[in-house]
């Protein structure tokens, strides 16, 4: 088992260097790095703590022992884009992109659905709460370029429009 | 039965709470963790570590099937499933009964009577608890019905939710339609449950709530919490005791709780929350928690308890080791949750890496937190950095209080909403005490 600090542990530290005219103190251990710090702009003391146990990770028998991390998908983005007129839809945030309001319900748009500058057209997952995207342009929706529940960073194209004049 | 060892099926910093439980009562600890999760805090604190799954919830800490299959691989004997994800999930239950492992929680029927908030309501009422008017929805279509019988404005609450999740007010029908398919979609993916029901949307009360703990037979509260500044249902500053109720209103909560309890036979540790209306001194039952709760820590500052020690205990079989009579609330106590999440934005989520994280130290100061400099804010689960819990002798005591560990704490790489709680905490009306729910709308209004 570590050898863990707990809070009665920093509170007894602190309690000593109160009495001392120290002003920081400095101490680790293999486990953990502690720094406490007398305030400057306002009374009382400050912590700063690193973890430096390395994490003891055991696989699942049954998973692959690498563990892969989510990539976003289908980004051809970066390839550039030749077709003239047509606008990116960029998520508002990182997340996880649904292209329908529930699981198993029909998206919000496919490629040749018009669409309104306020037309909802996904759902960025971000912390847990469902974003909206919008197409922002008045338009039809010509390329939908990351696939539903899809990992994506704010710079992914979620998809193209078309713009049109109205 | 003796626990020996844990599989905490959780993150954050409920994860490293638990294991600090542990440590204190000999149990080893194994966290069962995604992807997203490994090098997290709670992992280099646990004695072992298990990979449950992809980053996303659904694959990972909401799997049934993977959690069960790490706490039986690493032979873990019991399973403390924290809050939010799996923990009112009554199929974990059974499946951990099944597999001869301890749930530490409640017994499946509770969880299925209170996780499911349409029974909860049912329960409640046949408590004798007077319940906010409201009505379960089968069809979309038969959604506008329900709501013009309930009575607008309307919430919509998700059946399988808690903790704020899932719920969503709705002022005009032509909104009801798209207000509940955005709320099911949010269910599916927080609780895999995407029914909703319908409420009458009360628009301002304080939101009291009772901490109980009950071991299937005896049941005792510990006092109240009031959690009234919320955004969009999400608690932000909690406190215990409850200020400004009067002592009849305060008794009669206290007894509506433990009437709850006793009427479900509850066994464990469980929130029951009210709606309280100051004017007219009425109280509604809202719903129950049947876990811990992220603002469990207020009711430990004032009880002196370590309330996961007690549903470790109630959860090896023992009896309740407290009585009403051995609880008594002294001082008050204060926590303010810190967000990864810029307040001057309209409270858009800020995932990143956290290059620096300096907390305040010192008496009546503890800090509940899973984030360290260099540690990582996935965009996969919810915003929560680190919980600040200020005690003192008095409200007024814990108020200053707060506000110098406030100024004292200092988080860089990620937006926070830390400057906002100082704002708050200089409020005259929030230095009153005793606000409601419509008081933080105003506040940022203002």
């Amino acid at each position: 088992m570590n050898m863990a600090l707990t809070n009665d542990d920093v509170h007894e530290i602190v309690r000593i260097l109160d009495a001392s005219h120290y002003d920081e103190f400095h101490i680790e251990t293999r486990h953990f790095k502690l720094s406490l710090r007398r305030s400057g702009t306002a009374a009382g003391w400050t912590q700063e703590t690193r973890t430096l146990s390395s994490p003891n990770v055991e696989l699942h028998k049954d998973k692959p022992a690498q563990v892969s991390r989510t990539e976003p998908e289908d980004s051809d983005a970066d390839q550039g884009d030749d077709r003239v007129g047509l606008t990116d839809i960029h998520p508002p945030l990182i997340g996880t992109f649904y292209r329908s309001p529930k699981p198993g319900a029909p998206p919000f748009v496919e490629v040749g659905s018009r669409v309104e500058a306020d037309t909802v057209v996904g759902i960025i997952e971000t912390m847990k709460l469902m974003n909206p995207v919008t197409a922002r342009v008045h338009g039809v929706v010509a390329e939908i370029c990351v696939s539903d529940g899809g990992f994506v960073e704010t710079d992914s194209v979620l998809m193209r429009l078309c713009q049109e004049t109205s | 039965m003796k626990i020996k060892r844990i599989l905490i099926a959780n993150r954050g910093e409920i994860a490293v709470r638990v294991i600090r439980t542990c440590r204190e009562l000999g149990i080893e600890t194994v966290l069962a963790a995604s992807e997203a999760d490994l090098k997290s805090v709670p992992a280099r604190l646990a004695d072992q570590t298990i990979c449950v799954g992809p980053a996303r919830s659904a694959l990972s800490y909401l799997n049934v099937d993977a959690i069960l299959a790490a706490a039986l691989e690493s032979g873990a004997d019991a399973i403390h499933p924290g809050y939010g994800f799996l923990s009112e999930n009554a199929k974990l239950a059974i499946g951990c009964r099944n597999a001869g492992i301890v749930f530490i929680g409640p017994t499946e029927a509770q969880l299925d009577g209170i996780g499911d908030k349409l029974k909860a309501r049912s329960h409640a009422i046949a408590a004798g608890l007077p319940v906010v008017p409201g009505g379960s929805v089968d069809a979309l279509e038969s959604a506008l019905e329900v709501a013009t019988r309930v009575g607008w404005p309307i919430l919509v609450k998700a059946v399988g939710g808690g903790g704020g999740r899932g719920m969503k007010p709705v002022f005009e029908p032509s909104k009801l339609q798209e207000t509940i398919e955005m709320a099911m979609a949010e269910a599916s993916a927080a609780f895999g449950d995407a029914r909703i029901y319908l409420e009458r949307f009360v628009t301002s009360g304080r939101h009291v709530e009772v901490q109980i703990l009950g071991d299937g037979e005896h049941v005792i509260h510990l006092g109240t919490r009031d959690c009234s500044v919320q955004r969009r249902y999400q608690k932000l500053v909690e406190e215990a005791p409850a200020p400004n109720l009067a002592d009849d209103l305060r008794a009669a909560i206290h007894k509506a709780a433990v009437d709850f309890g006793h009427h479900m036979e509850y066994r464990g540790l469980g929130t029951v929350e009210f709606l309280v209306d100051c004017l007219s001194s009425e109280f509604y039952f809202l719903e129950m928690n049947a876990r811990i709760q992220v603002e469990h820590p207020v009711t430990e500052a004032v009880t002196g308890l370590d309330l996961v020690a007690e549903q470790i205990s109630v959860a090896e079989g023992w009896p309740l080791r407290l009585c009403q009579n051995d609880i008594t609330i002294s001082g008050h106590a204060m926590e303010c949750r810190i967000n990864a999440e810029d307040w001057t934005q309209d409270f858009r989520p800020s995932p990143g890496t956290v290059t620096s994280a300096i907390y305040p130290v010192g008496t009546g100061i503890r800090v509940d937190t899973h984030i360290e400099g260099g540690g990582s804010v996935p965009p996969f689960y919810d915003s929560l950095l680190a919980k600040i819990i200020v005690s003192g002798g008095d409200r007024a005591q814990a108020v200053a209080g707060m506000k110098a560990a406030l100024a004292n704490c200092h988080i860089d790489g990620v937006a926070t909403n830390l400057a906002m709680h100082s704002a708050l905490f200089e409020h005259p009306e929030f230095a009153q005490g005793g606000i409601d729910t419509s008081f933080f709308p105003r506040f940022m209004q203002s």
